[in-house]
């Protein structure tokens, strides 16, 4: 056990493993939602999780309000259904890129760990812009051998949004 | 840009009203540079009263935010004696926004450029080097520091919420609301205290118009908003009224939720967006906790010129418009509960804000609209809206099929244009 660059105290052979697990789940998980298969989007969640999108100002004041706040399975695939099937929004492509994966913590079954993120975003006829910039605080369980999100709070940099979010990121 | 600075008519500038009077609005309302620098002039710096803030996010002595007036910065702070002051977040100096951060507590103002300092009044208080460096240099001898504070505006607050206005003259806040945008307005803010939950901001690239509009545009809820009609919040025939003061200036759009979902089969054929074979997994979203004083469990208010009162079932909140020239405006959502919800009631507000906001069910369905409009009229051949729905009225409406309240607005709004 020593303490790495990240500030845990991982075997740094087991947070290696993990990072490279975890970062299977970002790519998978971004491919999803780049994929337009919303549908697929709560199963990367356990079923009492938590998901919050958040600005910085509002994270960094402890203010608990979420862009999009669920709580539980149930409202996850409320999301993905509504978004689906009811919602109107311009077409568009989405492109989730995720870095800086660290590892934080393995205790009890749960990995805390964070990522930097960039999702950009690009209408018809008009250029992509980097739509979101921020950071993944996660916590993972492990179901069946499968590493799922039992909380993921997204907190982004990019304060002002340019007119709608309408996917999840 | 002063209007009265341009040259010739209104015709010769091109502001010509279709002659079917309110039935059309045409493109230049919504895109000319001209009529923009008018309504700031006329509106927002004119005799009326802006929303800058609620008392809740600067409850202690020396608490500031920064804010708008309308397009232009200001500051919101409370004095030592825990008086609300709000002025321009411009130094006297050289002009410099000097409050950058979104909140926080000082007990002065020091502009970093020349570090000219204001009291939490906006009073300049300081000036360093005013009498130079050794007898040379230095501001005039007759500088009175008292003569160079930075613009203040004229503040009224009512029940936690606080408004400024430019034009010393402007009416108080109740008569310029009226009685029947009052009544909703005070069973809002019903005189608990209220807690932040925090805040949403976004830009919308359409006239800052647009969002009054579609907050006076009932017929537009169960039509572009499938999630209200697949799901059961709104759907037409439903208790519901469109109220306009008698200025036309402000609304409140309202709606009780039905206790059963029985929509008929006439209303079923019009409105494609239902879709009665969807339910939710988890209802909760739509719970409606009975905690106000009115037969309404959503009122939407239009507070004119830029604020929006949403109480939406529990979901509570300001939204500030601030326009940023004719084809965009941003907008701050101050999200709000009560002091004294419990913990259970304060996520029921959280899960409920899941309907607005910019990525919200219904919000980011009104944002993508509004960008199509001015998409659409920004780009082609010019033209007008076609404004007929309920035929010439104009005000309050018993039912939703109807845009008198948009009439109402623009008969006010080309009264004070002068077009």
């Amino acid at each position: 056990m020593r303490e790495d660059f990240a500030g845990t105290k991982l075997d740094p052979a087991e947070a290696r493993a993990l990072r490279l697990e975890i970062e299977e789940f970002h790519a998978a998980y971004c491919a999803a939602l780049d994929e337009g298969r919303i549908a697929d989007w709560p199963g990367f969640f356990t079923e009492d999780a938590v998901y919050r999108i958040t600005g910085r100002d509002n994270a960094d004041a402890g203010l608990p309000v979420g862009l999009i706040y669920c709580e539980g399975g149930g409202m996850l695939r409320d999301r993905a259904l509504a978004i689906e099937k009811t919602a109107m929004f311009a077409p568009r492509f989405l492109l989730h890129a995720v870095s800086n994966v660290r590892v934080l913590g393995l205790s009890e079954g749960t990995v805390e760990a964070q990522a930097t993120y960039l999702v950009l975003q690009t209408l018809v006829d008009e250029p992509t812009t980097i739509h979101q910039a921020g950071r993944y605080f996660d916590r993972f369980a492990r179901v069946a051998g499968r590493l799922l999100l039992r909380e993921r709070q997204c907190v982004y940099d990019t304060v002002l949004i340019d007119n709608s979010l309408v996917l999840p990121v | 840009m002063d209007a009265r600075a341009t040259h010739g008519s209104n015709a010769d500038r091109g502001f010509v009203w279709p002659e079917e009077g309110l039935a059309r609005f045409p493109d230049w309302v919504y895109t000319s540079d001209e009529i923009y620098a008018r309504e700031v002039e006329r509106i927002f710096h004119g005799a009326c009263w802006n929303y800058v803030a609620l008392e809740a996010e600067i409850p202690a002595p020396g608490d500031f935010k920064r804010s708008f007036a309308g397009p232009t910065p200001v500051v919101v702070a409370r004095g030592a004696d825990g008086a609300i002051a709000v002025f321009e977040n411009r130094c006297a100096h050289r002009g410099a926004e000097f409050c950058r951060p979104y909140r926080g507590n000082a007990r002065e103002f020091v502009c970093p450029y020349h570090q000219w300092t204001y009291d939490l009044g906006g009073v300049l208080v300081g000036v360093p080097f005013r009498r130079g460096v050794k007898g040379e240099g230095g501001m005039p001898a007759d500088f009175r520091l008292e003569e160079h504070g930075v613009r203040r505006l004229k503040v009224t607050t009512r029940r936690g919420v606080v408004f400024a206005s430019f034009a010393p003259g402007t009416e108080p806040l109740e008569d310029y609301l009226g009685p029947e945008i009052l009544a909703d307005f005070d069973a809002t803010f019903d005189g608990r205290p209220l807690k932040i939950l925090g805040y949403y901001r976004n830009t919308v690239p359409a006239n800052w118009k647009m969002y009054h509009e579609n907050l006076k545009d009932p017929y537009h809820a169960t039509l572009l908003h499938s999630y209200l009609v697949t799901f059961g919040l709104l759907v037409a025939g439903n208790r519901s009224a469109m109220i306009v003061d008698a200025k036309g200036r402000h609304g409140t759009m309202a709606s009780a939720k039905p206790d059963t979902l029985d929509v008929p089969e006439e209303s079923r054929r019009e409105m494609r967006a239902f879709h009665d074979n969807l339910a939710l997994a988890d209802p909760r979203i739509l719970d409606y906790v009975r905690e106000f004083n009115s037969p309404w469990s959503v009122t939407m208010q239009t507070i004119w010129p830029n604020m929006i009162v949403q109480r939406e079932l529990n979901t509570l909140g300001t939204r500030q418009i601030v326009p940023q020239g004719p084809h965009r405006f941003a907008m701050v959502w101050t999200m709000f509960g009560f002091e004294g919800d419990s913990d259970e009631m304060t996520r029921h507000r959280l899960r409920q804000g899941n309907l607005m906001g910019p990525a919200g069910f219904l919000g980011l369905e009104d944002n993508e609209a509004m960008k199509f409009v001015q998409d659409g009229i920004a780009k082609a051949r010019p033209s007008a809206a076609v404004i007929e729905l309920g035929g010439s009225e104009e005000g309050t409406s018993p039912n939703l099929i109807s845009e008198a309240a948009i009439r109402a607005l623009y008969r006010h709004w080309r009264d004070v244009m002068g077009v």
